[in-house]
């Protein structure tokens, strides 16, 4: 599904954050990475999802390299092959929670019937017509995992997900991210400093300077 | 569904959000559009009843024939209607007489007077046949019966019958109102009568003012009329319909398209305004495109959306603002006429017409400058990176591209080039062009400029207060300036392009008035003119009227003038031939003069000195020292043009010369008016009395200088009116977009206003905050506005208008003025962004610090 070979990147002012990082993601595998902030989990995100370049190395996506191609390309892949859920939210204000949730739909050209049904599915059904002011936290994030799925993306992106929500919302929002993941046969990353978030994935990966380590296997 | 309709949904959903700022933002396109367009429409409509009645005069003629001296023998009648093409020749004397009554230069009613032949009219211009009684058919050959148009009945309140009495020099001449006209336009005034009486009641005896030809079928327009005028020689020429049309426009020309420049300013105004709104709507909205690119909008599908928006925003706004033009500019017809100040287009009625040509280029230009401040933030949305901008409030990049000086310095650079530049078909384009580019340069600079002089401050109270004691609040404020200028400086654009355009207008209309004050003095240094009505192709005092009148003992000098029209080139309006008494040792004692200029001693005896006005420099390119062939008497004269005097009263174009050179060459010893000084010991009144007691008082227009002086400033003002109207239009437009601005910035603010209450600020000192920001910018805007708005001042008075108007001003700047609207602009922003803030200190902001959105 996700294939990093020998990713590396700097910051502008010549940081090293990621050296010759390899890894290789399963299809339908889900897997949490961790690590110490200012380790690259982030700038390793955003190189899968293309909205950075490697300085060497090549991130594939079911075998297309992602960080070859060009503005244009990489925001059609992205369009069709991901999702996004962020530790924001980042719902458009002055849409409803169904026009939030079509935006992918949208944007693939793809009918909007499956809006009702991820709306069911995170727990909002019948408040579609809700304006996202009219929301709490951990209901706006079940509207950003609506919004990551609805298009059937191959691969979801999880930035820290939890990290605005109380315990209990977190708990439960984690587990709607894992079976949706796996209830639409897609793969996932989840970044957490969260060892119970963690916990919901499949695998652990610890990031640290030297590159991804898996740890020990995760009971849940 | 697909992207157009998330297109619209994320539209709608902005629009939602941001109602009253897109509302004021489609109000000022509106606006501006609405303000040029109905400018246009009663200009256009006005120009064309104006040139429709001018042309209804001529008839179905293929050619005219005129004299450059305005009338001609009549002896040339019988030799053009015999001459070989020529299949009707119909003689025309026009004139204008002046209605018998009070006069003292206000109140002097003019009758436009037409001597026809009726059977050779009723050829070639049956419209202008009079309409005599059932019982009265051969008034049209009288020689005491003239026939009038319905307006011009209804104007000197006569009715068929009754009898209406003219000044004929200093006589006076009854004629009886046999009855109307044929066909003429509504609100025309014009008197039509037999040719024969006009040239012997009015002194035209042997007289025409024009000939008109229909040529045989077959015969080639141009070749004739080259022909024709090679036979006639210089002192003649022949034109067509078309090319007295072009002569008409060009009168108005420069003032209708300075009047539509001045309307466009409000628009102009409203595309900052657009521009800021939109600058700051792409700032606030930085995550959510950030997000929208996240999830696979494309940067093209980006700039499309934002462009989309520009262009929803300037459709609707132009659209308003056609109709809102189309119904201003029939209040306008409806209440004043065409006259919007000028002097061209009064007493005119015209008929509004939709003219959808105009109505596409307003709506273009309006949809155009939507889209010039549309295109700036929508190409800074395109760059957003979209992982930094979901993480951070970094501000937008495009105030980053403002705050680098080099465009904003190309700009000025280019602008100042252009001021170099000649006009073009007699209109300032370049300077226009100028001007607006000085505008976008300067506002361009105001960011890194408020930055860089905030920092400065910053620095300097900073050293000042080193021991800490500096207050947290002026800190704050001057701190934000200092380093986040870019936001603050997009609400003022609007402002400093309005205020700024306010002081160059002010600047120029006070430089412009104080300058004609001073011509005035200058031209009547009399203290009494006294006029009569031209008699025939004379002035109205002949010789002996001129004796009685010098000698009055009341009077220690008299000064007669005589007044001509003389048309040099068949193309532009008429020039005024002024002969009077010039101390030609030193002109400046007689005349205005600028520059250089020839003394008496300097020319040679054979050489006859003319003195002409700036207008003959730009028009007929005449300069100091040359030698120029007039039309003077009976045949063409050379002369040397001896100096230039400034003259507002004329924008065509005036030559002065010796009247004792005048009556030399024509023989002619009648003059138009007299100057009159009185005796130390003498009084007005007396003065009065005196000229009273003359047998031909009735016919004498007596005026004092002081009362010219008054009702010309009068004039003077009321032309002004609509442009300050213009203007402060423009700056209520400013305002709005402060407001609007303000508003926004408040609403993106609201995470550090909640921040700033958490940790113990109150309510007052955040208003204070607000305050002290927007007084403090407003206040450098208004400085800024002072130095673009001078510099811009000094284009119009140095190249608009000369190149426009053919003259020339002296810089006056009206401070007490300018520093009272700099207060109004200081206090109405301040408060403008007190109000915006009062969410700031609603409870909702504490609320604020814990969203994300």
């Amino acid at each position: 599904m996700l294939e990093l070979r020998c990713v590396s990147k700097a910051y502008a002012e010549g940081r090293q954050v990621l050296s010759g990082l390899s890894y290789t993601l399963k299809a339908g595998e889900y897997v949490a990475i961790m690590g110490e902030s200012g380790v690259g989990k982030s700038t390793l995100l955003n190189l899968v999802a293309g909205l950075d370049t490697p300085d060497s190395g090549e991130v594939l996506i079911d075998g297309i390299a992602i960080s070859q191609l060009d503005d244009a390309a990489a925001t059609l892949l992205r369009r069709t092959a991901l999702g996004f859920i962020f530790q924001a939210f980042h719902i458009l204000p002055h849409l409803t929670l169904k026009q939030n949730i079509a935006l992918p739909l949208l944007l693939n050209n793809m009918p909007v019937r499956r809006v009702e049904k991820m709306l069911t599915e995170v727990g909002l059904s019948g408040r579609e017509n809700h304006f996202p002011h009219q929301l709490s936290g951990g209901e706006l994030q079940r509207v950003a995992i609506a919004r990551a799925l609805v298009h059937c993306p191959r691969l979801v992106l999880a930035d820290e997900p939890t990290g605005n929500l109380d315990p209990e919302t977190a708990r439960d929002i984690l587990q709607l991210i894992r079976t949706e993941i796996k209830n639409n046969n897609a793969s996932g990353i989840l970044v957490t400093h969260s060892h119970i978030a963690a916990a919901t994935a499949d695998a652990v990966l610890m990031m640290t300077k030297h590159g991804l380590r898996e740890t020990e296997p995760v009971k849940r | 569904m697909n992207t157009s309709t998330l297109s619209s949904w994320l539209l709608l959903g902005e629009w939602r959000a941001r109602f009253m700022q897109v509302m004021v933002a489609v109000l000022a396109i509106a606006i501006g559009v609405a303000l040029g367009f109905s400018i246009h429409l009663v200009n256009t409509a006005a120009f064309n009843e104006f040139s429709a009645a001018s042309k209804s005069l001529s008839g179905q003629s293929d050619l005219q024939v005129y004299s450059r001296q305005g009338y001609f023998d009549e002896l040339l009648y019988p030799r053009l209607a015999q001459h070989e093409g020529v299949r009707l020749a119909n003689p025309v004397l026009e004139f204008t007489a002046r209605i018998s009554g009070e006069h003292n230069g206000e109140n002097e009613r003019k009758l436009k007077i037409l001597g026809i032949d009726m059977f050779r009219a009723a050829r070639i211009s049956p419209d202008l046949l009079g309409v005599p009684a059932e019982d009265q058919r051969m008034d049209g050959l009288a020689d005491d019966a003239v026939f009038l148009s319905p307006a011009a009945m209804e104007w000197l309140q006569v009715g068929q019958g009754d009898l209406l009495r003219f000044n004929v020099g200093t006589q006076t001449l009854a004629l009886r109102v046999a009855g109307g006209v044929t066909r003429v336009r509504a609100g025309q005034r014009i008197a039509v009568m037999d040719i024969g009486a006009a040239q012997w009641r009015f002194n035209y005896l042997g007289l025409l003012s024009r000939i008109e030809l229909k040529l045989d079928a077959g015969i080639h327009h141009d070749v004739f009329r080259k022909e024709l005028e090679r036979k006639l020689g210089t002192q003649f020429f022949v034109t067509e319909l078309e090319e007295q049309e072009a002569r008409l426009a060009s009168m108005s020309r420069a003032y209708r398209v300075n009047l539509n420049m001045l309307a466009l300013v409000a628009l102009f105004t409203g595309a900052f305004l657009v521009f800021s709104t939109q600058v700051l709507s792409v700032m606030r909205r930085r995550s959510q495109f950030a997000l929208l690119r996240v999830l696979g909008f494309t940067r093209k599908q980006l700039m499309l959306q934002i462009v989309t928006e520009g262009i929803v925003l300037g459709v609707i706004g132009s659209f308003l603002g056609l109709a809102l033009g189309y119904g201003f500019a029939a209040l306008v017809i409806q209440l004043f006429g065409g006259d919007l100040g000028s002097i061209f287009f009064s007493g005119i009625q015209p008929d509004l017409h939709l003219d959808l040509v105009a109505a596409l280029v307003y709506f273009a230009v309006g949809l155009g400058v939507t889209l010039l401040g549309t295109v700036l933030p929508a190409r800074d949305a395109m760059q957003i990176k979209p992982a930094v901008a979901l993480k951070s409030d970094h501000e937008s990049n495009v105030i980053e591209r403002l705050s680098s000086p080099w465009p904003a310095f190309t700009c000025l650079v280019v602008a100042l080039l252009l001021t170099q530049l000649p006009p073009v078909a007699g209109l300032p384009v370049f300077g226009y062009l100028a001007i607006a580019l000085l505008l976008i340069g300067g506002i361009a600079l105001m960011p890194r400029f408020a930055a860089w002089f905030f920092s400065f401050v910053l620095h300097n109270v900073k050293k000042r207060f080193s021991d800490g004691k500096l207050n947290a609040i002026v800190l704050m404020v001057l701190a934000r300036l200092a380093n986040v200028p870019g936001q603050a400086s997009v609400a003022l654009s609007g402002v400093l392009a309005s205020f700024s355009l306010m002081v160059a207008m002010a600047i120029m209309v006070l430089s412009f008035r104080v300058s004609v004050d001073n011509w005035l003095e200058h031209v009547l240094p009399a203290d009494l003119y006294v006029r009569a009505a031209d008699s025939g192709k004379q002035g109205g005092f002949l010789a002996d009227e001129q004796k009685s009148l010098a000698g009055q003992s009341l009077f220690s000098r008299s000064d007669f003038l005589r007044y001509q029209q003389l048309i040099l080139d068949p193309e532009r309006p008429e020039v005024t031939l002024i002969a009077r008494p010039v101390d030609s040792a030193d002109p400046r004692n007689t005349l205005p003069i600028v520059g250089k200029f020839i003394k008496s001693s300097q020319l040679s005896e054979h050489d006859r000195p003319i003195w002409v006005s700036e207008a003959m420099v730009d028009l007929y390119g005449y300069t100091v020292g040359k030698q120029v062939r007039l039309p003077v008497g009976n045949g063409m004269h050379t002369f040397v043009v001896a100096g230039i005097w400034r003259d507002y009263g004329r924008q065509f174009g005036a030559v002065q010369m010796q009247l004792s050179d005048y009556q030399e060459l024509t023989g002619d010893m009648s003059v138009n008016t007299a100057a009159l000084w009185l005796r130390s010991q003498a009084t007005l009144d007396a003065a009065y009395r005196a000229l009273q007691q003359l047998p031909y008082a009735d016919a004498l227009e007596i005026t004092q200088s002081q009362t010219i002086r008054n009702t010309s400033l009068q004039i003077f003002d009321r032309s002004f009116a609509v442009t300050y109207l213009l203007e402060i239009i423009a700056v209520i437009i400013g305002l709005l977009g402060v407001a609007t601005s303000f508003s926004v910035q408040m609403l993106a603010r609201s995470k550090e206003f909640g921040m700033l209450r958490h940790i113990g600020v109150t309510r007052k000192q955040v208003l204070a905050l607000l305050a002290a920001e927007g007084s403090l910018l407003t206040m450098l805007g208004v400085v800024l506005g002072f130095i673009l708005g001078g510099i811009i001042s000094l284009i119009l008075i140095f190249i608009v208008n000369p190149q426009s108007f053919h003259w020339t001003m002296q810089l006056s700047i009206p401070w007490d003025w300018l520093l009272l609207v700099a207060a109004i602009m200081l206090v109405a922003a301040t408060v403008t962004a007190l109000i915006a803030g009062r969410r700031a200190v609603s409870g909702s902001v504490v609320r604020a610090v814990r969203e994300d959105w």
